[in-house]
């Protein structure tokens, strides 16, 4: 029971960071109907911008990863401008192929500059070991991840749900027309909403690093196709979907790995996506609202 | 208050608006009436900026808005009540309400004009916290109408309001313009019920395949004879 235990606390850990990126996957969707693929890469740069932050210019991890939320964020609004705004109005299969363009441009950039080898997190000794009860131990790691996904999602539902630009990203996400007769700047949401999504993948990256203990051009790849997974879950567009599937993602991820299948993990997660593809498409929150016209 | 000069719009290949100009003056009611497909919902998405025009002028209050960004529209004091009502079917009533008054400066003081709004709607009081999605058409037309009413509008764009209403409701959702209309609201209604829309208008404009084919005093209107043959049966 108690390695039960110890594996879902392991499973919650890694299913904070699918959340904090499925979130910015369902966000991205909720506004402008696009796979974002490049959004692994997003999170990939921002682990890179917080170590070389710290390595070479020596700022403490507490500065280094609020500079690296805002350099996302702008790259997220950059890559938003500069690939999917001129797409805006094309097939939506025109911008799925660009995502991935972006996706494969922006690892394969990574790698020329800064070579594909792994590169180690440094050691941050306060987040050495854990708190022990009984067999489990909790990591400090994990509780810094969990603690700081939900100061995220606590932050971005009270954004969304009660500010004034939250309603706005809502109603174009309804009804663009109908949000702009409003007077809501449609493009200046859009880009708010890549820019938010955006450094939620940036914590995402930096808490993949210091789980994981490195980086490397192309870890944005499959950490971001199971990110996707998990909001395809919970219901993309949906925010609760996208949280609730990342942990859940996280949770199956690591009890496949715990109870010996570890080769399987992968498999296990995609299948899930092939499977609520099959039942649910709409995911598990996602609903078949009638509404009234 | 508003001047067309001579647009020309085209989706495309297809000439929508054929060089038309009509104005409205302070405090009147101006309706354009015309079939289906004669560009009447085209002239509205223009004016609000939604679709940009080939040639041609648009001045509001004597400021050129012809190309200015429609979302900079509404602080200029026009708002519009879309066809088909397009209210944010996920948000309450209470939050559609609140995006109506987007662009107001004073985004705490919404007080009196929730007074003003419920008052002239005292169902949508009820329904404050209720999704907007799931009230009954008539419900939402009346939503559609106060929100646009929330950005404390001059000139008030209105697009089909009596569609797919039922005949009692049509009734109340007219003389509710006409009551906007005198608390100083400038009206400009588009509409297909073209009966209703004259016996409340001032003046009206005859639209048919982008062009306005005639004008005049909606009550002269009403008794033209090639009006009542085309569009009141």
């Amino acid at each position: 029971m108690s390695y039960f235990i110890q594996q879902i606390v392991y499973g919650l850990s890694a299913g904070s960071i699918y959340a904090l990126i499925a979130l910015g996957y369902t966000m991205v969707y909720g506004i402008v109907k696009l796979i974002n693929f490049a959004h692994g890469e997003v999170l990939m740069m921002g682990a890179y911008f917080t170590i070389f932050g710290i390595i070479s210019f020596n700022i403490p991890i507490i500065l280094a990863l609020p500079i690296s939320m805002v350099l996302c964020a702008l790259l997220g609004m950059f890559i938003d401008r500069v690939a999917y705004k001129p797409l805006r109005n094309a097939p939506r299969i025109s911008a799925l192929i660009t995502a991935l363009g972006v996706s494969m441009f922006l690892s394969n950039f990574f790698k020329l500059l800064f070579g594909a080898e792994k590169r180690k997190m440094p050691d941050f000794p306060a987040l050495k070991g854990g708190y022990v009860f009984g067999d489990v131990t909790i990591p400090y790691k994990a509780i810094l991840t969990l603690v700081l996904t939900l100061v995220c999602l606590i932050t971005l539902q009270i954004i969304v749900r009660k500010t004034k630009v939250g309603r706005a990203m809502r109603a174009v996400s309804e009804d663009k027309q109908a949000a702009q007769l409003m007077g809501v700047n449609v493009d200046l949401t859009i880009s708010i909403t890549f820019a938010i999504g955006s450094a939620l993948a940036a914590v995402g990256g930096v808490l993949y690093a210091i789980n994981y203990s490195q980086i490397f051009p192309t870890m944005g790849t499959l950490t971001g196709l199971k990110a996707f997974v998990a909001a395809v879950l919970g219901g993309i567009g949906i925010l609760p979907g996208a949280m609730f599937g990342g942990f859940l993602i996280g949770i199956v991820e690591n009890l496949t790995k715990g109870y010996g299948a570890g080769g399987w993990s992968n498999a296990v997660v995609f299948g899930i996506l092939i499977i609520v593809l099959l039942v649910k498409p709409e995911g598990i929150f996602g609903k078949n609202t009638r509404e009234k016209v | 208050m508003l001047k067309v000069e001579d647009i020309n719009v085209y989706y495309g290949a297809i000439h929508a608006i054929k060089g038309i100009s009509f104005h409205v003056e302070q405090g009147e009611i101006v309706t354009l009436i015309g079939a289906n497909g004669a560009g009447k919902t085209t002239i509205l998405h223009t004016i609000s900026g939604l679709i940009k025009t080939a040639s041609g002028k648009i001045w509001l209050n004597d400021e050129n808005i012809t190309t200015a960004s429609g979302h900079n529209l509404v602080e200029k004091g026009m708002a519009q009540v879309p066809e088909g009502r397009r209210v944010f079917a996920k948000m309450t009533v209470q939050e559609n309400l609140e995006m109506g008054a987007y662009s107001r400066k004073d985004q705490h003081n919404f007080q009196a004009d929730y007074d003003m709004v419920f008052d002239k709607f005292p169902r949508l009081k009820e329904r404050r916290k209720q999704l907007a999605g799931t009230m009954s058409g008539g419900e939402q037309q009346m939503l559609a109408m106060a929100r646009a009413l929330m950005s404390r509008p001059k000139l008030l764009l209105m697009d089909e309001p009596s569609m797919g209403l039922a005949p009692i409701l049509v009734d109340e959702i007219f003389s509710t313009i006409v009551e906007i209309n005198k608390t100083g609201t400038t009206i400009l209604l588009v509409e297909q019920n073209a009966h209703k829309a004259l016996s409340i208008a001032n003046r009206a404009y005859v639209l048919e395949t982008g062009n306005i084919i005639m004008s005049g005093p909606a009550k002269e209107l009403l008794g033209n004879d090639k009006i009542k043959e085309a569009y009141l049966g």
